[in-house]
C-alpha cells in the first residue's frame, strides 16, 4: 500500500465519481411529482411596488400558484437575520432594515425577488413569470458606495444610510504618531466589487411532507446546519427536529454559498403552504444578480514613519458597500475580519480604523473567499509599497525593517499571533521568484517595447473561526467549534461524520487521511460523510478556511478518544492493564510480550462484547466538539512580475511565485491546489473582474459578456512552496489554506503594475483600457 | 410548446425522446435522459460545462437544440469511460485537475477533443484551446497539466 500518511500526496477518494460524470449535485435530483419554481424580480433597483398583477400568470395552464411578498408575510415568517451584531463608536447597536424574504412593499435592489411562480414544468413557470405586472413607483436610486451617505435615506430605521460607525484601536496614540512623523503617507484606494460566481448556480428543492410535517430542503450550501438553524429561529419556518437540510456535491462556494437566502427560504415555505415538492435552479442571469456579492470599499489610509521608514502608525478610514440588506455574516467582513488584520507582518505600534457600514441599491454584499482580510491586505500591501517609493527604500527592505520577528505577538488591532516565521518566507520567495536579475528580465522586455515591473505583498491572515467566547464577544450570534464523530463498524471499517462541509477542497480524502494516519486504518476502508443534517448533530460548515483546523482538530480529538477506548478492550483481551498497552499503526501491543491486537479486531470485539471490561460501554464510536483557543494565522509572501505591452495595455502575468505558511501539512497537493484556486481569483480581481452598476443601480456586468471572469489563457502557470511553523495551539499544528491566495495576490499585482508604469496610485482591475491611458501619460 | 420527436445515439445507444421543440441538447441530456454529468453553469454559452462531443466533434449542449442534434451521434462524460477509464480522465484524476468536479465533466470532454486535433502539445496551446471553459476552483494550473498529460497518453495508447 502507498504511503498515506498525513503529508503524503494522496490521490483524491472523491474524484471517481466527478470524474465519470456521478456527481450528485442539487439540480441532479429530481424528486417524483415535484413542480418548479421561477422568480419574478425586480427590474428596478428602487421603487415602491404600487400594484402587483398576478391574473395573466395564474391563468397560464400548468401554473400551479403564483405566491408572492405579501402572502409570506401574512403567513407570519420571519425576516432573513444578518447574525453578527456590531456596535457603533458611540455604542449603539448597529441599525438595519428588514430583509423580507420577498419584497413587499419595495424593492431596493434589481434583481430582488417579488414573487414566485410554481408550474408543472420550468418552462411553464418562466413564460409565466414574465406575465406578473408590477407597477413600480420608481425613486432615485444610488450604488457607489462613496455617494450613500450624502443620498436620501433608503430606510426609515437607518439614518444618513450608515448601518454602523465602527472604530477599532488607540485613536489617540495613531494620531499623535501621525502628528509627529518623520514622514506620512496617504493613499486612496477601492477595493473593486466582485461577483463570486462559483460555476454551479444556486439551486434549492423543498420538499414537504404534509402527512409527517418533514420538511427536506435540498440546498446549493456550504453549512446546511447553519442554514436549519436561521430556517427554524429565525423564519420559524419548521422545528429542527422537522427540518432536514441536505448539501449534496456542491459546485464550489468562495462564501457566496454559506448565506440563507430569499429563494431557499420562500421556496421551503411554497412547499410547506402547496404540500409538494418544487425544485429551483438559478440561471447564471441569477446569480450575477442575487448571489451575495463581495468587496466595494472606499478607504483613505496614513502611514506615519521615522526617518528609517519604520513605522509609527496607522490611520485607516474606510466606507463598506453592504448592498440593499444584511446579508448573513455581513456585518462581521468589514469589522472584525478586516480591522483585525491591519497590523499585518508589521509591528506598527498603534494602529486606529474606521469603517462606515453603508446601505446602497445594489445586491447585499458578504464574505467572499478571503472575506474582509483582502481587503485589508490589500490596503497595507499598496500603502507600504507606496511608502517604500516615497523613502527611498526598495519594497524588500522596508517590509524587513518593520516585519515581527517574535512570537507570540500582541498585535494594536486585538489579535495575537501564536507563531510565523515572515523572514523565512520572504527570502524563498524572492528566491523562487529570481528577484535578483529583475533587471536583466527588464531590460530583455525593454528590447522589445515591452514594460515590465515586479511587485511584492506579504499577507497575514487570520483563520480557524473562530473561539467561541472571544466571538461571541464580538458580536456572533452563533458558536464557532467544530464537531466531528468517529465511528467504526464492527468489520473494521470506519465512517467519519464532519460538521464542515466540501465543496471543492477533498475533505472526504484529507480527512480520510488524518484518521486514517491517527488510527492506522486504510484510506479505502474510510467514508467522510458532510452536508446532511440527518445523518450527523451539528456542524458550522466551511467557510474562512476553518475546516482543517477547527474540524480536523475535532476528528483528531475524537480519534484520540477511539484510541483510548480501544486501548481498554485491548488491555483486557491481552490480559494486561491499559498503562502496559502501545498503540501504533492501527495494532496494540501488551509491553514485554509478543501479544498484539489490530484495531479492527478490537472493533469487532467491542461489538461482539462477549468477552468485555468489565463496566465499559459496548461500541467503538467517539465524538468531539472542538472550540478552538485562538485564531490561526497563515501568512506569506508573493512575488507577481507583469509584462504591458504600452501599444495595447494588455497586462500579462509573466512570473507568479508565491511562498506559504500553512503550518503543517495533510496533503500538500490539495493544498497547492487551494493555492492556484485563490490566485487565480485574486489576479482575476486585480486585471479582469469588476462589478457595475450604473448610478440608477442597473447591473452592467451581468453575464459573462461583461463580467470578465479569468479564463486559462489570462494565467500563467504557478510557482508555489511551502514553509512551516506548526500552528502552536491546535492538535494537528495546522492553520488553514483555502483564502490565502485571494488575499496575498491582488496588491502583488497591482504593485507590479505600477511599478512597470511608473506610477505611484493604480486601482483595480488594470483593465487594458486604464493601463493604455496610464502608460500613454507617462 | 410544440413538441418533436428525436432519435440519436447516445453513448452507443440508440434513444428515442419526445421533448419540447426549444428543447436544448443539454435538457434532452439532463431531464429526458438522466444523464447528469453534463453540466450548465451559465445561459449565455460561455463556461462550456456543458461540453459533450457531437459526431466526435466538441459542442456545448447548451447552444445545441435537441432538434437539432436528431440523427447523430452524442458521447457524454457518462459514456467514454464505461469499464476503464479513459487516459484523459485518469490524467485528471493523477494531477490534481479538479475540486468541485462541476466544470470538470466539460473540461475533460474539451481536452480529449483537443487532443484528437493534436492541438494538446504544449502548455500555451492548451490554455488557448481552453478558451471556452470556465473554472473557479483550480486556477487552471493543474487543469493544463492534466490536459498534457492525458493528451500524452492518448498519443502513446497508454491506458487506452
Ligand atoms: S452551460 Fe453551456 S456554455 Fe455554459
Ligand atoms: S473544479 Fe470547480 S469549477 Fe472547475
Amino acid at each position: 500500500m502507498a504511503d498515506q500518511s498525513i503529508g503524503q500526496r494522496v490521490l483524491r477518494k472523491e474524484d471517481a465519481r466527478f470524474i465519470a460524470g456521478k456527481g450528485r449535485y442539487t439540480d441532479d435530483i429530481n424528486l417524483r411529482g415535484q413542480a418548479y419554481a421561477c422568480f419574478v424580480r425586480s427590474t428596478v433597483a428602487r421603487a415602491g411596488i404600487a400594484s402587483l398583477d398576478l391574473t395573466a400568470a395564474e391563468s397560464v395552464e400548468g401554473v400551479i400558484a403564483v405566491l408572492t411578498g405579501r402572502q409570506i408575510a401574512e403567513d407570519g415568517l420571519g425576516t432573513l437575520p444578518c447574525g453578527w451584531m456590531i456596535h457603533s463608536k458611540d455604542g449603539n447597536p448597529m441599525k438595519q432594515p428588514a430583509h423580507p424574504v420577498m419584497a413587499a412593499d419595495s424593492v431596493n435592489y434589481l434583481g430582488e425577488p417579488i414573487a414566485l411562480v410554481v408550474a408543472e414544468t420550468y418552462q411553464i413557470a418562466r413564460d409565466a413569470a414574465d406575465l406578473v405586472v408590477v407597477d413600480y413607483d420608481e425613486k432615485q436610486a444610488v450604488s457607489d458606495v462613496t455617494l450613500a451617505q450624502a443620498h436620501d435615506q433608503l430606510y426609515e430605521e437607518v439614518p444618513r444610510n450608515t448601518v454602523y460607525e465602527w472604530e477599532l484601536g488607540d485613536r489617540e496614540a495613531t494620531m499623535a504618531a501621525i502628528e509627529g512623523a518623520h514622514h506620512v503617507t496617504r493613499i486612496k484606494i477601492r477595493n473593486n466589487r466582485l461577483i463570486p460566481n462559483a460555476i454551479e448556480p444556486r439551486a434549492a428543492i423543498a420538499d414537504f411532507n404534509p402527512a409527517t410535517e418533514d420538511l427536506t430542503l435540498y440546498v446549493t450550501s456550504q453549512n446546511p446546519h447553519l442554514v436549519r438553524l436561521i430556517l427554524t429561529a429565525f423564519i420559524q419556518l419548521a422545528p429542527e427536529h422537522k427540518l432536514r437540510v441536505v448539501a449534496p456535491d456542491v459546485g464550489g462556494g468562495f462564501g457566496s454559498k454559506i448565506f440563507v437566502y430569499s429563494e431557499e427560504t420562500a421556496l421551503s415555505w411554497a412547499s410547506r403552504r402547496l404540500g409538494m415538492a418544487i425544485k429551483w435552479t438559478a440561471e447564471r442571469s441569477e446569480s450575477f444578480l442575487a448571489d451575495a456579492h463581495g468587496r466595494d470599499h472606499y478607504t483613505e489610509a496614513a502611514l506615519a514613519m521615522d526617518d528609517e521608514g519604520h513605522f509609527l502608525g496607522l490611520h485607516v478610514k474606510t466606507q463598506a458597500n453592504m448592498g440593499a440588506y444584511l446579508s448573513t455574516f455581513a456585518s462581521s467582513v468589514p469589522t472584525y475580519l478586516y480591522g483585525t488584520l491591519l497590523a499585518g507582518q508589521y509591528k506598527t505600534p498603534a494602529i486606529y480604523v474606521e469603517v462606515d457600514a453603508v446601505l446602497t441599491n445594489t445586491a447585499p454584499v458578504d464574505a467572499y473567499r478571503g472575506a474582509g482580510r483582502p481587503e485589508a491586505t490589500y490596503v497595507l500591501e499598496r500603502i507600504v509599497d507606496v511608502a517604500a517609493g516615497e523613502m527611498n527604500l526598495s519594497p524588500v527592505e522596508i517590509r524587513r525593517r518593520n516585519f515581527i520577528t517574535n512570537f507570540p505577538y500582541a498585535t494594536p488591532v486585538a489579535l495575537e499571533y501564536d507563531t510565523g516565521d515572515y523572514v523565512q518566507t520572504l527570502d524563498r520567495v524572492l528566491e523562487l521568484a529570481e528577484w535578483s536579475s529583475f533587471e536583466a528580465r527588464k531590460a530583455e522586455s525593454e528590447s522589445r517595447g515591452k514594460l515590465r515591473g515586479i511587485g511584492l505583498s506579504c499577507y497575514i491572515e487570520a483563520c480557524g473561526l473562530a473561539p467561541s467566547q472571544v466571538a461571541g464577544a464580538l458580536g456572533a450570534g452563533v458558536g464557532l467549534w467544530e464537531s466531528g464523530e468517529i465511528r467504526f463498524n464492527p468489520t473494521g471499517s470506519v465512517t467519519v461524520l464532519t460538521g464542515t462541509h466540501s465543496h471543492g477542497q477533498g475533505h472526504e480524502t484529507t480527512f480520510a487521511q488524518l484518521v486514517s494516519d491517527r488510527l492506522g486504518v486504510p484510506i479505502n476502508d474510510i467514508e467522510v460523510v458532510h452536508g446532511d443534517t440527518s445523518r450527523l448533530d451539528f456542524g458550522l460548515g466551511t467557510y474562512g478556511s476553518r475546516s482543517i483546523a477547527v474540524g480536523g482538530s475535532a476528528l483528531a480529538t475524537a480519534s484520540d478518544k477511539i484510541v483510548e477506548k480501544g486501548r481498554k478492550i485491548a488491555a483486557h483481551l491481552m490480559d494486561t492493564s491499559p498503562e502496559e498497552v502501545d498503540f501504533e499503526g492501527g495494532v496494540y501491543t501488551a509491553r514485554q510480550s509478543n501479544l498484539n491486537k489490530t484495531i479492527q479486531e478490537i472493533a469487532f470485539a467491542a461489538y461482539v462484547p462477549h468477552n468485555y471490561p468489565e463496566g465499559l460501554e459496548p461500541g467503538l464510536a467517539e465524538k468531539a466538539f472542538y472550540d478552538p483557543d485562538n485564531f490561526t494565522f497563515p501568512a506569506g509572501a508573493y512575488v507577481c512580475e507583469v509584462e504591458i505591452d504600452p501599444q495595447t495595455g494588455v497586462v500579462t502575468i509573466a512570473r507568479f511565485s508565491a511562498v506559504d505558511d500553512f503550518g503543517n501539512i495533510i496533503n500538500p497537493m490539495i493544498v497547492e491546489g487551494q493555492v492556484h484556486g485563490g490566485l487565480a481569483q485574486g489576479i482575476g480581481q486585480a486585471l479582469l473582474e469588476n462589478c457595475v452598476y450604473d448610478s440608477n443601480g442597473q447591473l452592467v456586468t451581468g453575464s459573462y459578456f461583461d463580467y470578465c471572469m479569468p479564463r486559462a489563457d489570462d494565467l500563467p502557470s504557478f510557482q508555489v512552496d511551502l514553509e512551516v511553523t506548526p500552528c502552536t495551539h491546535n492538535p494537528l499544528g495546522v492553520k488553514g489554506c483555502g483564502e490565502a491566495g485571494a488575499i496575498g495576490s491582488p496588491p502583488a499585482v497591482i504593485n507590479a503594475v505600477a511599478n512597470a508604469l511608473g506610477v505611484r496610485d493604480f486601482d483595480m482591475p488594470a483593465t487594458p483600457e486604464k493601463v493604455w491611458r496610464a502608460a500613454a501619460g507617462s | 410548446m410544440r413538441r418533436v420527436s428525436i432519435q440519436l445515439q447516445v453513448n452507443n445507444k440508440s434513444v428515442k425522446a419526445v421533448c419540447p421543440a426549444n428543447a436544448t441538447l443539454a435538457t434532452l441530456l439532463r431531464e429526458h435522459l438522466g444523464l447528469t454529468g453534463t453540466h450548465v453553469g451559465c445561459d449565455t454559452s460561455q463556461c462550456g460545462a456543458c461540453v459533450v462531443h457531437l459526431n466526435g466533434v466538441s459542442v456545448k449542449a447548451c447552444t445545441v437544440l435537441a432538434a437539432q442534434a436528431n440523427g447523430p451521434e452524442v458521447v457524454t462524460i457518462e459514456g467514454i469511460g464505461s469499464d476503464k477509464l479513459h487516459p484523459m480522465q485518469q490524467a485528471f484524476r493523477e494531477h490534481h485537475g479538479l475540486q468541485c468536479g462541476f466544470c470538470t465533466p466539460g473540461m475533460i470532454m474539451s481536452g480529449i477533443d483537443m487532443a484528437n486535433r493534436g492541438q494538446a502539445t504544449t502548455e500555451a496551446e492548451v490554455r488557448k484551446g481552453l478558451e471556452g471553459n470556465i473554472c473557479r476552483c483550480t486556477g487552471y494550473h493543474n487543469i493544463v497539466q492534466s490536459i498534457l498529460a492525458g493528451a500524452g497518453k492518448m498519443q502513446s495508447g497508454e491506458g487506452a
